[in-house]
């Protein structure tokens, strides 16, 4: 369950201060699919990396499972991200000259996770996330944008979150695989149950989503649930 | 993060890079291979200049005429360059207590030939102690007989350096035969065995006549170049120096002993001031090295803080997912310690080769001892962590967004 309230994010800049969050509130149950619209610049980003724990609000509060994020340290931030939160970035940051299965090994490393369970566990995500086998031992600078996708779902999945934060995960595919990976995201949500937030600036992507909180300028500008959303059967 | 897993980012980290890594380590093989092998050389030269001293002779103690100056420069100083000493001198020595034997010896370089063939060469005016004070063996015939001094015989005990340079390689029945030295015939009644020993003066490379003969045919008067006492035991040596100059300055009618026309220097002395100046040298050849493994800790750091800086997404993700400023604090400094750990041991191999070529080429004994192997690698950890530290403090404080930001 995310809580926050009056979330205020300002960045230091040359000038005066820049406000990219100017005081958003909303509520998010566990296993709800939201979408976040908006604009260009509108914050999103920032948003999600407050919800992930990446970052922390220059005001207001976050409460995660009960649990006050906005007074954390570094460490107790990094705990929290291990253990609850998968990211997707827009950028998808896989490292380079590195496997496809040790990308997405990696958050078990750091969570002490045995090296016969982490790999099993590894393999599962890739396969949940809809990678072919086959490229699970190339390089992640081998693979095409779909696949890379694929593997940076996978890597959000393999910790078993309760919450995936998903920023533009179709930004840079076609139509088609934009699909794919938006039904895999359905699926986990409800065959899984978990919660999702997906980030985008394109109406017909929010619409797989069973809400849809729209952002500008750093304000909520509406947030409303769909009462017929897209369904994707993969 | 598990142990094994750290060292498997670690090895994956150094090898997706393995010409700058390689490069990187090579600084510090560099320096290591140095130290050892500059303290091998260092400890080597000083046993065998200890040895050499060694083979002149045991608890043995050197009179010499002269003032006396500082023990660093006696050793050098040209014997016989004054002339205080006589036989006289060498007689009243010989009632000392703790006093084996006594010998002196008149010394200069004459040219000999023999056969034709002629050679430069020290030409030593003896008694027959003389043998025995520096422990000469005799390969074939006799040494210098009292006889031979009383009468001023002008006979010759030759080392086998002089055999092969007047007689040539493997020359037999050399004993009976005759030689020159300064034009004056001299007959061959012995050869030394060979000694082996190196240093200021190779007793392989010698003559010795009879002291009366050299002081009648050659120096002229009844000075001699130098005294040599063998004391009974080492534990005497440090009293009978100091009865020795009592009693030569008492000789000498000199009251003032700063004033004293001779010096005497015992072989623990000269062990001692040859060490010095080995260990001098030694110090200076390892700071040299040491230097370099500074310069090689240097390049340690720069690669860490060029890797940091080209690695910043890489680190902005690692803590994205998890991982905490410990983590990751230790995976670059385990990094730097490995880097420096591996060229550490390469460079104690290397080193080790260079000590082994300089000995098996005969160049010098060098010792690698266990204690510069193991200052070796203390210091190249050291440097690891020292050089590693800042760059590894420097990765655990990125914040990850601006880590993921970073291009
Ligand atoms: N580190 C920063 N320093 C200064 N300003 C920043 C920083 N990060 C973001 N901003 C500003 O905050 C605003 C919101 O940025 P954000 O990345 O959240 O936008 P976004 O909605 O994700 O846009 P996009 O859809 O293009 O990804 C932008 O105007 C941006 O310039
Ligand atoms: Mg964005």
């Amino acid at each position: 369950m995310i809580e926050i309230k009056d979330i205020r994010k300002s960045y230091r800049t040359d000038a005066e201060p820049f406000e990219a969050l100017k005081g958003v509130s909303f509520t998010i149950k566990d296993g709800e699919f939201v979408a976040i619209m908006g604009p260009s610049g509108s914050g999103k980003s920032t948003l999600m990396h407050i919800l992930g724990a990446l970052d922390s609000p220059t005001s207001g509060t976050y409460f995660l499972d009960g649990k006050d994020v906005s007074i954390l340290t570094d460490d107790e931030l990094a705990d929290i991200r291990k253990d609850k939160i998968g990211f997707v970035f827009q950028s998808f940051n896989l490292l380079p000259r590195t496997t496809v299965l040790r990308n997405v090994v990696l958050p078990l490393i750091y969570d002490g996770v045995g090296e016969k369970e982490r790999i099993v566990r590894a393999k599962e995500a890739l396969i949940a996330s809809g990678l072919d086998e086959a490229h699970f031992t190339h390089l992640s600078n081998q693979l095409s944008g779909g696949q890379i996708q694929r593997v940076a779902i996978a890597r959000a999945l393999v910790n078993n979150p309760t919450l995936i934060l998903a920023d533009e995960p179709t930004g840079n595919l076609d139509t088609k695989t934009g699909e794919i990976v938006l039904g895999t995201f359905q699926k986990l949500n409800k065959e899984q149950g978990r919660t999702i937030v997906l980030i985008t600036h394109e109406y017909d992507v929010a619409l797989h989503a069973d809400r849809i909180i729209t952002i500008r300028d750093g304000f909520i500008i509406s947030d409303n649930n769909l009462h017929e959303k897209k369904i994707i059967n993969l | 993060m598990k142990t094994k897993d750290i060292l498997e980012e670690t090895i994956m980290a150094l090898s997706s890079n393995k010409v700058r890594s390689g490069l990187t380590m090579l600084g510090i093989i560099i320096g290591i291979a140095s130290v050892i092998a500059m303290t091998a050389i260092g400890t080597g030269a000083q046993n065998s200049i200890s040895a050499s001293i060694q083979s002149i002779g045991s608890n043995l103690i050197i009179v010499s005429p002269g003032a006396p100056r500082g023990v660093g420069q006696q050793v050098r100083q040209e014997r016989g360059s004054a002339k205080t000493l006589t036989l006289a001198d060498v007689e009243a020595l010989k009632t000392i207590s703790g006093v084996k034997s006594v010998t002196a010896e008149v010394s200069s370089r004459y040219q000999v030939t023999a056969k034709g063939t002629n050679t430069n060469t020290t030409v030593d005016g003896v008694t027959t102690d003389y043998s025995i004070v520096r422990n000469l063996e005799m390969g074939e015939g006799n040494f210098i007989t009292d006889q031979n001094n009383q009468s001023g015989a002008k006979v010759a005990v030759i080392g086998p350096t002089v055999v092969i340079d007047l007689f040539g390689e493997g020359a037999t029945d050399i004993v009976g035969q005759s030689i020159k030295i300064k034009s004056i015939q001299f007959k061959v009644i012995g050869i030394t065995k060979a000694k082996g020993g190196t240093g200021f003066q190779n007793p392989d490379d010698m003559i010795y006549i009879p002291l009366t003969t050299a002081q009648r045919y050659f120096s002229g008067d009844q000075y001699v170049s130098s005294i040599s006492v063998a004391a009974t035991s080492s534990d005497v040596t440090t009293q009978v120096q100091t009865d020795i100059t009592t009693k030569l300055l008492d000789r000498h009618h000199i009251s003032n002993p700063t004033l004293a026309d001779f010096n005497t220097m015992n072989q623990a002395d000269i062990i001692k001031t040859a060490s010095s100046v080995t260990g001098t040298f030694t110090m200076l050849l390892s700071a040299i090295a040491g230097i370099s493994l500074l310069v090689g800790g240097i390049g340690i750091m720069n690669m860490m803080l060029t890797s940091v800086t080209e690695r910043t997404k890489e680190i902005g993700l690692r803590k994205a997912i998890g991982a905490k400023r410990r983590d990751v604090n230790i995976q670059f400094l385990v990094e730097a310690v490995m880097l420096t750990f591996i060229g550490g041991v390469l460079g104690v191999i290397l080193g080790w080769g260079v000590s082994f070529a300089i000995t098996s080429l005969g160049i010098l004994e060098a010792q690698v001892s266990l204690s510069s192997v193991l200052l070796a690698f203390g210091v190249s950890a050291f440097i690891g962590i020292v050089f590693g530290y800042y760059p590894a403090q420097r990765a655990s404080k990125l914040n990850p967004i601006e880590a993921l930001r970073y291009e």
